[in-house]
């Protein structure tokens, strides 16, 4: 049983990540992911919706129709979509301006729809909460080394802005390279997110391979028979 | 159907990379020389730094992949990209931009997409819309042509705004740069002011900006060149500046008070340069003899349009990079049609 919330947490985290695996959800992902805050705050409100929309069709997933039930899902996450751009009106109202469109588009976060076909409606709600979550803070991670670097080559900053999600103590948390440093505009731009998940999957990658390398999979019975 | 080939010996094609690109820069030699007389030194510094980067940055890259290093540097296909790049930047940017720049072009536009003979754009095109777009102040500071200022800065005056970035003692930036042609009609017209007053001041020659308007002739001469020597075909050129000039000529002729003279258009900014030695990149432009002629024009009118109603003054980069996005498809729709074959597919 810990295997297998061990094999769903890794997968979201990192094998099936949805960002750089599966490329879902590249709308808010590349036109949110300018600095490393917004990404941040997309990511954990995108992370809200997942796990709450996966415990409900899991939960209902007995109950409802196949024929019905992409309306059904929609529905769902449309619902908890609401209640977070409501929630983030009140309390983080600067990130929420910012942010703008992409908080109601999380509803058309193609991640978020997959998971709840491909796994909340065939799971158990324990699973398809952790898989919600650990999907979620995998998406929020990309969100973040994205926005993060960015940030970081675009106008030479990290954390700027942080006061609009942790409140005013966290003004000086903004760091900065130097103010002479004249700042590559086109990462701010859209091209610059292209090109940055662009960096970010060959990474990933490469990474990957240097892992496969290191433990070389195990032998399978199919081919240990052949050997 | 198959052919047989003959026994050996065979005759070997007298076309090789290495070959056409000597040709190309042999080509270019008569432009920058062109250039270097009325912008001075700041061109030739960064020439070098391009250059060198260039081939520091192919060699490093062709390691990583573990590709042969000097059989491919060989090809000086870098080297042209770094000198096209060069001709495209002001004289005085700061040498760090030339380095981003010529690195993105090789690392990022060429490289990444599998070297030479891969790259669906123009590295060098490239390069210089991540400057433009990144750094609009630097790279919009041109010196004015030597016959307008009287005065070049110096060597030394150059090494020194090159690499440090800060004007020389007691100068302003305001002081030694100037606008380019193109930069001067667009801001005057947007100010409402007609052709003819704008034409009143010194800095307008016969048909273009004064100094400016005498380098496109040395680019042509070049591409001329290239394509007597078959290094280029004509229809790229020829569609790209034919559609322009028409274009050009027709918003001219329906207002001539706040639409330029079409030589205008043809010798100021990148024309010329794009026409003959960027949009014709073997690599990232069409390839079928219908497409290229589609290819050039649509280069063309974009040129017209983004120069007009654009944000920038000038747009070859901009034009170039579209249409080498479109040129598959071009290639698709204009393939020749094969001796023998039907017209129709459903033969």
């Amino acid at each position: 049983m810990a295997d297998g919330y061990r094999k769903i947490v890794l997968d979201g985290l990192w094998n099936n990540n949805q960002a750089l695996v599966a490329l879902l959800g590249l709308c808010p992902l590349l036109a949110v992911s300018n600095t490393l805050i917004n990404g941040l705050g997309l990511g954990l409100a995108t992370t809200l919706v997942l796990a709450m929309s996966n415990v409900t069709v899991s939960l209902i997933r007995n109950w409802v129709r196949p024929e019905i039930r992409l309306p059904v899902f929609v529905l769902i996450i449309a619902s908890f979509v609401t209640t977070v751009e409501l929630v983030m009106n009140a309390h983080f109202h600067g990130l929420y301006k910012v942010l703008g469109i992409f908080i109601p588009l999380i509803v058309t976060n193609c991640t978020i729809i997959g998971r709840a076909e491909a796994f909340a409606s065939r799971n158990p709600v324990p699973h398809a909460l952790v898989d919600g979550l650990s999907i979620g803070v995998g998406f929020t991670l990309a969100l973040v080394v994205l926005g993060g670097s960015r940030e970081l080559i675009g106008q030479g900053t990290l954390f700027d802005g942080a006061h609009l999600m942790f409140g005013d103590a966290a003004r000086d948390w903004r760091w900065s390279i130097g103010d002479d440093y004249p700042g590559i505009l086109l990462a701010v731009l859209p091209p610059g997110a292209f090109m940055g998940l662009g960096m970010m999957i060959a990474l990933k990658n490469i990474i990957d391979k240097r892992l496969n390398r290191r433990q070389p999979a195990p032998v399978t019975n199919a081919q240990a028979a052949t050997a | 159907m198959q052919f047989a080939t003959g026994s050996s010996p065979h005759l070997a094609g007298p076309q090789s990379v290495t070959r056409v690109m000597a040709l190309v820069l042999l080509a270019l030699v008569p432009g920058t020389l062109a250039m270097l007389w009325y912008f001075g030194w700041g061109l030739l510094i960064n020439l070098a730094i391009a250059v060198i980067t260039a081939v520091v940055a192919e060699a490093a890259i062709l390691l990583l992949r573990g590709r042969p290093v000097a059989a491919t540097l060989i090809d000086l296909s870098a080297v042209v990209t770094a000198w096209l790049l060069a001709l495209a930047l002001p004289p005085l940017l700061p040498w760090w931009q030339t380095v981003l720049g010529t690195t993105f072009a090789i690392v990022i536009a060429k490289q990444l997409f599998g070297g030479i003979g891969f790259n669906p754009f123009n590295p060098a095109m490239a390069g210089y819309v991540l400057l433009l777009v990144s750094f609009p102040v630097t790279m919009t500071r041109w010196l004015p042509p030597e016959v307008l200022s009287g005065n070049l800065p110096s060597l030394a005056d150059s090494l020194h705004m090159i690499f440090s970035g800060t004007p020389p003692a007691g100068q302003t930036w305001d002081v030694i740069s100037g606008a380019t042609p193109l930069d001067q009609m667009r801001t005057e017209l947007s100010q409402n002011r007609m052709i003819s007053e704008i034409h009143k001041s010194p800095l307008w020659g016969d048909f273009g900006g004064r100094g400016w308007e005498w380098v496109g002739n040395w680019f042509l001469l070049g591409g001329l060149f290239m394509i007597w020597r078959r290094v280029i075909s004509w229809r790229i050129p020829a569609s790209m500046l034919g559609a322009l000039l028409l274009v050009a000529g027709l918003f001219w002729a329906i207002d001539p008070e706040t639409h330029p003279f079409p030589a205008f258009h043809l010798f100021s900014g990148g024309a010329i340069l794009g026409a003959f030695f960027i949009a014709t990149d073997p690599v990232s432009a069409s390839t079928t003899p219908r497409g290229q002629l589609i290819y050039g024009a649509l280069i063309g009118v974009l040129v017209f349009i983004i120069r007009t109603w654009g944000g920038y003054p000038d747009a070859v980069a901009f034009s170039v990079l579209l249409l080498n996005m479109a040129a598959p498809t071009i290639d698709y729709y204009t393939q020749p049609r094969i001796f023998g074959q039907r017209k129709s597919n459903d033969a």
